[in-house]
């Protein structure tokens, strides 16, 4: 039987319920909730964003952490002055800062050469004695510096500037306090970046983004959805990170949370935008990965994630001020370790939404739905 | 009756080079379930997603309802349901939530809960896409574009590598939505598909229709309405072939490995007929089936190839 030949009848689902009636924004919010959900299914998400940056800050954390400074390690050449420059240093007050060891010439300066040794010294026979540092090597110009005053004052020298030493390791200038701020700026952009990319990339390949084009859905939704999915995580990142800070490292946050958050969430919109942007196009995950590190690569170097991007040349400076993340860095540094209001951190936080802004709006007009 | 979908002389050329769709024109009315038969590389997909505004043809116009995708793509897309050939969806997301996110998209969509009754997937509404097999897969894919309450609704290939109990399933659904005065247009290379499921077919080749008309329609063309199919002992040559097509009620004659296929109107004429022949000739029989022509025959009629060539 045909059933073309059935009169045909207006089509009326055989409704049990009535239908719902959908609002302008219903559209955001199922996007944004299947993208969270499905992140919160994804193990490995949680190990990537979360985990990972907590493991680099602690590994980072211990191996620069502010120790006394290493005992200077020092190779006097063996002859017959030597058993007089060892005891000379030995008598000094400051004899627990050297390591000493006596060595055949050709073994100390093979030591040295190798930076077993900071400074060798060799007495010579009338009494005197000859140090030999590199002047490039902070610790060899250190161990001279300290070896010399050492025996100055053990053979008996008399200063003649009365001085005293004041020492200062306050939370707050140590090095984990310039690291974490930084690990979380290079988290929010390396979460965003691979987060948006690899998501939006495995969405084209699996006809998924077709599938949506073929829906009223709107594009710039969806654009949306996807970027402020990284708001909730970051809030997350954020916490954890500076939590850690505070209770391993005794860190002090100097600006209060929320202020800290309204950076965050200003980073983590940008690093979406420009993930966005960075595979608008791209159709498999090889070459999504090429850009997005290629993208990356510049702001690992000169954001001033690990050291200071201040020892760069200073014609470069204004460019690598302009970069989003080393205004984010700047900002969470501020904010966090100088309590600088955001008032006046307006010029970073306006770099920031121009590149979020500028990506997004790029992004919605490359964008290869297909 | 009122026209569902219109495409005239429709052209797709990918790159500048592959002429993928080379001039089609199709007419299809309002609650009509019609399907485009053809096999793999014919231009089916590429027809149905320029026909669902998905894909820009290189020339020709399509017109839905009367309306174009130029100037009223958005209101098109709140009434057509679709199912492309092959999309994933995310594996990590339950069958509900995957419904409940399309069904966010439309202005008015039917409630979830109904669509899962009618696709019977209550039982899996909490399960993950993952872990779904592939007609349930299937199901959910269909259950996306039926949760628009859609006019039309758009299958490519829906029911390629599924089991024959999960074909059957689908077929209900579209019959089903059929029955409520929805309009059907779906692909595919499976013949007792488009024989039991459409109401009209177009049989697609390179990209042209080569037929077009109801299932039983076309197979009326080819002539002969059966087909007997026997092989014998020794090498049949022309001159066999000749004396074959000479047996009463016989159309045509193919050859095919070895086995012999007579067209036949009246098998009860040419059988006693082709026995006797045969008994004169000395040859024995060592194969001897009869059976109804069908869209395959016609297709290998048309084209001389198979529609499958797996
Ligand atoms: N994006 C594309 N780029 C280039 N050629 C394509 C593309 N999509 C399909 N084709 C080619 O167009 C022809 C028709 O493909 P398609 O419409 O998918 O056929 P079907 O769905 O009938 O199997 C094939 O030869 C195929 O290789
Ligand atoms: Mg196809």
């Amino acid at each position: 039987m045909s059933i073309a030949q059935q009169p045909l009848v207006e089509r009326k689902a055989t409704q049990a319920r009535p239908p719902k009636r959908n609002g302008r924004w219903s559209g955001y919010r199922h996007l944004l909730m299947a993208r969270m959900l499905e992140l919160k299914r994804e193990p490995e998400v949680v190990f990537w964003v979360f985990v990972f940056p907590l493991l680099l800050a602690v590994g980072l954390g211990i191996a620069f952490r502010n120790k006394p400074g290493d005992a200077s390690s020092i190779a006097i050449v063996t002859g017959p002055q030597s058993q007089r420059a060892q005891s000379l240093l030995q008598s000094s007050p400051q004899h627990s800062s050297f390591k000493i060891d006596v060595q055949s010439d050709q073994s100390a300066r093979k030591g040295f050469r190798l930076g077993k040794y900071d400074l060798v010294i060799e007495p010579n026979a009338t009494g005197g004695l000859q140090y030999l540092y590199d002047p490039a090597r902070p610790e060899s110009v250190l161990a001279k510096a300290e070896a010399d005053n050492a025996i100055q004052r053990a053979a008996g020298r008399q200063d003649v500037v009365a001085t005293s030493v004041v020492t200062s390791s306050e939370p707050g200038s140590r090095y984990i306090d310039f690291l974490i701020p930084g690990l979380l700026g290079m988290n929010l952009m390396n979460s965003g970046m691979w987060g948006i990319g690899f998501a939006l990339v495995d969405m084209r390949q699996r006809k998924l983004l077709k599938r949506f084009v073929g829906t009223p859905m709107r594009r710039g939704d969806f654009l949306l959805a996807l970027m402020s999915s990284r708001l909730v995580l970051m809030i997350i990142e954020i916490g954890l990170l500076l939590t850690l800070g505070v209770v391993v490292f005794h860190m002090k946050v100097l600006d209060s949370i929320f202020s800290i958050l309204i950076v965050g969430a200003m980073g983590a919109m940008c690093f979406g935008g420009v993930g966005l942007l960075t595979a608008s196009r791209a159709q498999k995950i090889e070459s999504v990965s090429g850009l997005m590190n290629l993208v990356m690569m510049p702001m690992w170097i000169f954001s001033g994630v690990f050291f200071s991007y201040e020892r760069f040349p200073s014609v470069i400076q204004p460019l690598i001020k302009a970069l989003p993340l080393t205004a984010l860095n700047d900002a969470l540094r501020a904010s966090i370790l100088e309590g600088t209001p955001l008032i006046h951190q307006w010029s970073r936080l306006a770099i920031l939404i121009a590149w979020g802004v500028v990506s997004f709006l790029l992004a919605l007009r490359w964008f290869r739905w297909t | 009756m009122a026209t569902a979908i219109q495409c005239r002389d429709l052209r797709k050329t990918y790159d500048g080079k592959v002429e993928a769709v080379r001039g089609l024109n199709l007419e299809i009315q309002a609650g009509e379930c019609f399907g485009l038969l053809g096999p793999n590389g014919a231009g089916k997909t590429t027809t149905i997603e320029i026909l669902e505004g998905l894909l820009e043809p290189t020339s020709g116009q399509v017109s839905i309802f009367g309306r174009t995708w130029k100037t009223d793509a958005r209101e098109m897309r709140e009434w057509l349901g679709i199912s492309l050939q092959e999309t994933r969806l995310s594996e990590k997301l339950t069958v509900r939530e995957t419904i409940n996110l399309f069904a966010s998209f439309y202005r008015e969509p039917r409630a979830s809960e109904d669509v899962l009754e009618e696709l019977q997937l209550t039982e899996k509404a909490d399960a993950w896409v993952g872990k779904l097999s592939g007609g349930q897969r299937q199901r959910l894919a269909v259950a996306t574009a039926l949760v628009c309450n859609p006019k039309i609704l758009f299958l490519d290939e829906p029911t390629t590598g599924l089991d024959p109990q999960s074909r059957r399933q689908l077929w209900d659904i579209i019959r089903s939505f059929q029955r409520g005065g929805g309009t059907v247009l779906l692909t595919t290379h499976y013949m007792d598909e488009a024989e039991r499921l459409c109401d009209r077919l177009a049989i697609v080749d390179h990209g042209q229709i080569i037929a077009e008309g109801s299932p039983a329609e076309l197979i009326q063309r080819l002539g002969g309405h059966h087909f007997v199919e026997f092989a014998v002992t020794g090498n049949s040559d022309g001159a066999a072939l000749d004396a074959w097509r000479a047996l009463p009620s016989v159309d045509s004659v193919r050859e095919d490995d070895g086995m012999i296929s007579l067209s036949v109107k009246e098998p009860h004429l040419a059988i006693p007929a082709l026995l006797e022949a045969l008994g004169k000739q000395g040859s024995s029989l060592q194969h001897l089936t009869t059976r109804q022509a069908s869209l395959e025959d016609v297709f290998v009629r048309l084209t001389g190839r198979h529609l499958r060539e797996d």
